[in-house]
């Protein structure tokens, strides 16, 4: 048996998910937090039932990828739990009918129960279930509260033979069930629905922009900072070091050393040059990259759960259509500053074709991911604060220029801004840390294993002498053009595995501060890794990737050089 | 008049959706069809998009589309 999670954006199916199967999925407070879906099993008596957690869609009537998606699922499900947002009855009830209107049978999970008490809504649940003709189950996903009760009543759910109604007696119908169920009284606006409206309003909400993205700016660079000096280097230096210092004694030289071990000079590790499996494979990403995957994740988590990121789009929409997108496009955007991948998926979000493209393609190019950053701060931080500047800013134009120069170029439709922009809500601390522990285990498992192929690779290739030869063909274009020694390339190369590794590779080669920004934005802007290529493909399919990789390489070397002429 | 003209903090019901199918149906799923009364919450700089509460939800649209949506203010 197959059951569906459906329901409108942003009520919490999800959460629920989670609840029904044990398997935890990335659950935030902003519609579209969902845009494929995830499978998982649980349990009805004795029977193994598969559960499906669909995107969340307002109508039957699909307006972008993610609702298709929706759609496509409820074709294959045998039943329906109809997740429904308590406090906004009315409108999730349209989507309710549709269901019912599908024969297949439903029950409905009313969602966010707890919050209706305290803003005055107050729905008679027998009336509503006799209305309906369905079970309706009052739930708390958060807490767990009602989900036994779902279950319970899944096997008994029918269909139940609905004729197909127009648009407007649908609403007709809801008014009328929604008029005989539910009563609200008035009350005050509470100090977080001021400060929700104060965000979206141009000058608090413009105060209020600043001082979130200035604050969370710091703290990441604050958290990241700390776990690196407190705990990681610390590890590492008189753990770590001299581990690797006498297993250095013990190979004595040659190729199995340099794999294992690296270059080791004058008895010191150096655990970011060495490049052996054992001491940069390692340090590059849990002493570099990991610092700052925990500390973005954590702040982001905290902006998505509060809820804010909506009412970023919201201000930022003016600004955005400049570059051919409408504002909810900030939120892949900011999405792919972790990783391109979940960003560019996140795209899904958007309407149109042409958006999806210019913002996969803007992603891709112009917004470096958490462990390039890492790295940006790790080793061009160390040549000053201005050069991590540079990198940042150059990229941050490449970003508004060439969205300008898309949305010229690039044709079809940018629609208008249409999105619900959810309460402020205060951050549930537990599904904060599944979040955050679900995202570092993905850079774990994901990127962990490249890293320590690319440094075998890296170190067999080398031997091999494959780079001297892709070093003298590709000399003239990194020497003359990005002023460049002809070993960057093999950096540049390798940035197609993984760009942190990459930038770890030219940290041995004596660079100016210019040849590493220079090296930086090229290798941020250049060819996308490799998990991002093959996102890139799925999501724009043959032709619009390869457009979009021309651009890259184009855009890269323009920037490079023109970055190599100034500094 | 529009949700456009409308002060923030302004009410009204709106009226009718003057807009192609899709729109009007879009903006139907979020609760905004005529006879509902709304709240107007913002409005940004340079037309850009207006925030209206509906009934307990709020609801971000683009001046074009928020322009076709008209009101009679209380």
């Amino acid at each position: 048996m197959r059951i569906l999670l459906m329901g409108n954006p942003n009520v919490g199916k999800s959460v629920v998910f989670s609840r029904l199967t044990g398997v935890h999925v990335i659950s935030s407070n902003y519609p579209g937090t969902t845009v494929g879906y995830s499978r998982g099993f649980g349990k009805i008596g004795d029977q193994q039932v598969e559960i499906i957690d669909a995107p969340g869609t307002y109508t039957l009537e699909p307006t972008c990828e993610a609702e298709r998606i929706a759609l496509k699922l409820l074709e294959t499900g045998d039943v329906v739990v109809n997740v429904v947002d308590a406090t906004n009855l009315e409108r999730n009830l349209y989507l309710t009918l549709q269901l019912l209107e599908r024969n297949v049978p439903v029950v409905v999970a009313l969602n966010m129960w707890d919050d209706t008490k305290h803003r005055g809504i107050h729905i008679d649940l027998d009336r509503l279930r006799e209305m309906l003709g369905v079970p309706v189950i009052p739930t708390v996903a958060l807490t767990g509260e009602g989900i036994r009760q779902v279950v319970e009543s899944i096997p008994s759910a029918a269909s139940l033979d609905v004729p197909p109604r127009s648009s407007d007696e649908r609403w007709v119908t809801v008014g009328h069930i929604v008029e005989q169920a539910q009563q609200v009284t008035h009350r005050h606006h509470t100090w977080l629905e001021r400060l929700a409206d104060a965000s979206v309003r141009p000058l608090t909400g413009g105060i209020i922009a600043l001082a979130v993205l200035a604050g969370t700016f710091v703290l990441i660079r604050l958290i990241g900072e700390s776990l690196i000096g407190y705990v990681v280097d610390p590890l590492f230096d008189t753990l770590w070091a001299p581990v690797i210092l006498r297993i250095h004694e013990l190979m004595g030289p040659g190729i199995l050393h340099d794999i294992v071990v690296g270059e080791i000079a004058g008895g010191e590790v150096d655990f970011v040059e060495s490049f052996g499996l054992l001491t940069s494979g390692l340090y590059v990403p849990f002493g570099m990259v990991l610092p700052y995957i925990l500390s973005f994740y954590l702040v982001l988590g905290l902006l998505e759960d509060v809820g804010y990121l909506p009412r970023l789009a919201v201000l930022m929409d003016t600004v955005m259509h400049r570059l051919g997108l409408h504002g909810y496009a900030i939120i892949p955007t900011l999405l792919g500053l972790g990783c391109n991948v979940p960003g560019i998926l996140a795209t899904r979000i958007l309407e149109s074709k042409r958006e999806r493209f210019v913002a996969a393609t803007l992603i891709s190019i112009a917004v470096p991911c958490a462990a390039l950053q890492a790295m940006v701060f790790g080793l061009v931080g160390e040549r000053g604060v201005e050069y991590v500047a540079i990198v940042y800013g150059t990229l941050f134009a490449v970003w508004i220029l060439l969205g300008i120069v898309l949305r010229r170029a690039v044709r079809g439709f940018t629609p208008e801004l249409l999105i619900e922009i959810p309460p402020y809500r205060l951050p549930a601390w537990s599904s904060l840390v599944q979040k955050l522990w679900m995202r570092a285990r993905g850079f774990v498992v994901e990127a962990v294993p490249i890293i320590l192929g690319a440094i075998v690779a890296i170190n067999l290739l080398y031997a091999v002498g494959v780079f001297d030869a892709i070093a003298d063909v590709t000399a003239p274009v990194v020497t003359t053009v990005l002023g460049l020694p002809k070993e960057a390339v093999v950096a540049l190369t390798i940035g197609f595995l993984r760009k942190d590794v990459a930038l770890g590779m030219m940290g041995p080669l004596s660079l100016t501060s210019g040849q590493l920004v220079v090296g930086s934005v090229v290798l941020a802007m250049s060819f996308p890794c490799i998990a991002t290529f093959v996102v890139l493909l799925r999501e724009l399919g043959v032709r619009d990737m390869l457009k979009a990789t021309a651009l890259m390489l184009a855009a890269a070397i323009v920037v490079g050089g023109l970055l190599n002429l100034v500094l | 008049m529009s949700v456009t003209q409308l002060a923030a903090g302004q009410s009204g019901k709106v009226l009718a959706v003057t807009g192609g199918h899709g729109m009007v149906s879009r903006l139907a799923a979020l609760g905004i069809r005529p006879g509902k009364r709304i709240v107007k919450v913002s409005s940004a700089f340079m037309r850009g998009p207006v925030v209206i509460q509906v009934d307990r939800a709020r609801v971000a649209i683009g001046f074009g589309m928020a322009s076709r949506i008209l009101v009679e203010p209380d």
